[in-house]
């Protein structure tokens, strides 16, 4: 699979790249909003990739609680940290696209806000694995995730309920997508996923190869030449002589 | 006392396989292979770092190993948590309650029912159930008698005693003693990390060395010069 | 069950014993939560009209800075001496002490927003124009949102280095729903604008999926080394 990483990775920029072309020279220019509205190829398939990541990331992280299995924990890790890049991306954009169209920063429609505490949950989590000297981090940084899975839904039906209470406007393309901006924004869509599996891929195996770079020390440390040499112990186990 | 350890008392009570444990890069235990009878007195030596606190916290379920299996009574040290007490240099007792509200309190938890087997404890390490006092406000000999009391509240087969007599004067270490050796007589095992082996002399049944996280030796005798302990 | 039973009791009658000795404790955390809800009197003028639909915020604000410096104290007691390994060798289920504490917490929290309450309604001049009676389950269910994650993740933040920060930076972002469920019941029972039918359901299911949840999961955290 090493030798496969540099093709992919190539193969993934000219895909990116393919869909940058396409959201910003093919597809055509919105009606109201004008060019500025081609942020949105780019704000959305983040929005995706980031969702798929953490999802990713629960599944890691249930599949670790219950077998313990140390590679779900190197792709919780992988994932949480490049899901949040692509939530901040999200998050980042919005704004962006927000104030020349609306004149506003900010606003606290539903996809952006439930983004705003996905990210909020997600850096906490990277927090924890940080600030957690225990051993067991992984599982409490596990525990963590579930908890965060366990809130999305009750995040997401909160701010919908409050929104259709209080109506803001929504920073978005509103609904439904024009037929002739679909493979502009399905080619994003596509091409954010791959560039996001890919990164986390790497970030798994240097996560993979830091554990092993550790193991190798604590196996030195076990095999120390400061020890009694571990073959000429006496192997009486049963007691005394 | 080489005749005290000559029948064997049947199956070990505790058996441990390959156990290593390490913290990060740190190996505190490195392969530790043993079997422990039932019904001794064992008394874990060996200079700072050795291991000693670890392999009792790893017996009593505190410490999970990083490779290697425990078995205690042919079971995983969680499930064997009834038939063993713990005692560890921190008293693992309130401060803020008398002796008499602490153990209460824990026979709740080990579903000990009543005040009298409470008081009986901690008659039998010498001390007074009466005492309204706080064990924050105990001497350390005190306190370290009460935690003792804890341990055994629920009467455990197995004793697992980490530096019992530190701080604590020779009188009352000489009286943990006896009731030890006494429980020992009654067919418990005991398993006691300590620095002051020479209280023990005459009364355990074999002495475990331990050195960079192995068991180095195991003898009947305290051995006049411990560097010798390899050599045998 | 019934040893689950005994052990909350057991647990929760100590914890109480133990905080009415030391009454000092207490008897701070009192002080604290009057200064806190003066000082939110200073900095939002209360003018009777418009306060209605901020003080829903204000309040439950308020209740979590109270809430986070009690729940910091949880285990307090617990790492003293390493009292905790004497409950991890025990065969006692954990969920009992989990259970104990969090009951105690909440009854200890209770106590603070009963004491803040009062200062607020004489402050701000409030007086319910929906249905007051609601915010009793608001109340409730509410503290115990709070509460229950709070007391689970004071125990996570046992093992970390700067705990005293850890349990409010892991407690906010999960408490979010939480949070805007209590503040939008609570304003809309104030201004009685609008039914706060749904966020006390909402509040209820928050509270009995993260319940489940830190009863399922305490077990492997109190554990955990």
């Amino acid at each position: 699979m090493k030798r496969a990483f540099p093709i992919l990775a190539v193969l993934a920029t000219l895909f990116v790249a393919y869909g940058f072309y396409l959201g910003l020279f093919v597809a055509p220019t919105e009606r109201t909003m004008g060019d500025v509205q081609r942020i949105f190829y780019f704000h959305a398939p983040s929005g995706w990739t980031a969702f798929w990541l953490f999802f990713a990331n629960l599944i890691a992280s249930v599949v670790y609680l219950i077998w313990r299995n140390a590679k779900a924990d190197a792709l919780a890790v992988a994932s949480a940290e490049v899901g949040v890049v692509f939530c901040t991306v999200v998050l980042v954009t919005g704004p962006l696209w927000a104030r020349p169209v609306w004149g506003i920063w900010w606003t606290w429609d539903l996809r952006l806000t439930s983004t705003l505490v996905l990210w909020l949950i997600y850096v906490s989590y990277l927090v924890l694995r940080r600030f957690s000297d225990s051993a067991q981090t992984p599982v409490l940084a596990a525990v963590l995730a579930i908890f965060g899975a366990l809130d999305v839904p009750l995040v997401y039906f909160s701010i919908w309920f409050f929104r259709t209470q209080h109506p803001q406007p929504v920073i978005g393309n509103g609904g439904s997508l024009d037929p002739s901006m679909r493979p502009a924004f399905w080619t994003n869509v596509a091409a954010f996923s791959c560039y996001g599996a890919l990164l986390c891929w790497a970030r798994y195996r240097v996560e993979l190869m830091h554990r092993e770079v550790e193991e190798g020390h604590a196996l030195a440390s076990l095999l120390d030449e400061n020890s009694p040499d571990v073959e000429a112990r006496p192997a009486h186990r049963g007691g005394p002589r | 006392m080489t005749n005290l350890a000559t029948a064997p008392t049947g199956a070990p009570i505790v058996v441990v396989n390959g156990l290593i444990k390490q913290f990060g890069r740190f190996a505190a235990l490195r392969g530790v292979d043993a079997e422990f009878d039932a019904g001794k007195f064992h008394v874990i030596l060996g200079d700072n770092g050795a291991g000693k606190t670890t392999l009792l916290r790893a017996l009593a379920g505190l410490a999970h190993p990083t490779r290697g299996t425990i078995s205690i009574l042919e079971k995983n040290p969680h499930d064997a948590c009834r038939e063993v007490g713990y005692m560890a240099h921190p008293s693992l007792l309130y401060d803020e309650m008398s002796g008499m509200e602490n153990l209460r309190y824990f026979a709740r938890l080990y579903d000990v029912s009543g005040d009298s087997r409470c008081e009986q404890v901690i008659r039998a390490v010498g001390l007074n159930p009466e005492l309204a006092r706080p064990v924050g406000q105990y001497s350390q000999g005190m306190r370290q008698r009460m935690s003792l009391a804890r341990a055994i509240l629920h009467d455990p087969k197995i004793l697992l005693l980490d530096e019992p007599f530190s701080n604590v004067d020779v009188h009352s270490a000489r009286e943990m003693v006896g009731l030890l050796q006494g429980m020992r007589d009654e067919g418990k095992t005991i398993f006691v990390v300590t620095h002051q082996a020479a209280l023990l002399e005459g009364v355990a049944d074999e002495f475990v060395w331990m050195q960079a996280g192995q068991i180095v030796d195991r003898t009947f005798e305290l051995a006049p010069d411990p560097s010798q302990a390899g050599t045998r | 069950m019934s040893s689950l039973r005994s052990i909350t009791l057991a647990t929760l009658t100590k914890d109480i014993r133990l905080e009415w000795r030391s009454r000092d404790a207490i008897n701070s955390m009192l002080f604290f939560s009057l200064l806190v809800v003066v000082i939110f009197s200073f900095s939002f003028d209360p003018v009777a009209e418009e306060s209605r639909h901020i003080v829903g915020g204000l309040v439950w604000i308020a209740f979590l800075f109270a809430a986070v410096v009690a729940l910091n104290q949880t285990w307090a007691r617990e790492t003293r001496n390493q009292v905790l390994d004497a409950y991890r060798v025990s065969p006692a289920p954990a969920n009992g002490l989990f259970l104990a504490k969090v009951l105690g917490n909440f009854i200890f929290v209770s106590l603070l927003e009963a004491l803040m309450t009062p200062l607020f309604i004489i402050f701000y001049n409030l007086r319910a124009l929906g249905p007051a009676w609601q915010l009793i389950p608001i109340a409730i269910f509410g503290t115990w949102a709070l509460v229950v994650n709070g007391t689970f993740f004071a125990a996570m933040s046992l093992r970390m280095r700067s705990r005293e920060i850890m349990l409010p930076l892991l407690l906010f972002p999960i408490s979010i729903p939480a949070l805007m469920g209590m503040v939008q019941a609570t304003t809309a029972v104030l201004t009685g604008e609008e039914s706060a039918r749904f966020w006390i359901v909402l509040l209820l299911t928050y509270d009995v999926v993260f319940t489940t949840a830190c009863l399922a999961l305490f077990e492997a955290i109190l554990h955990a080394e």
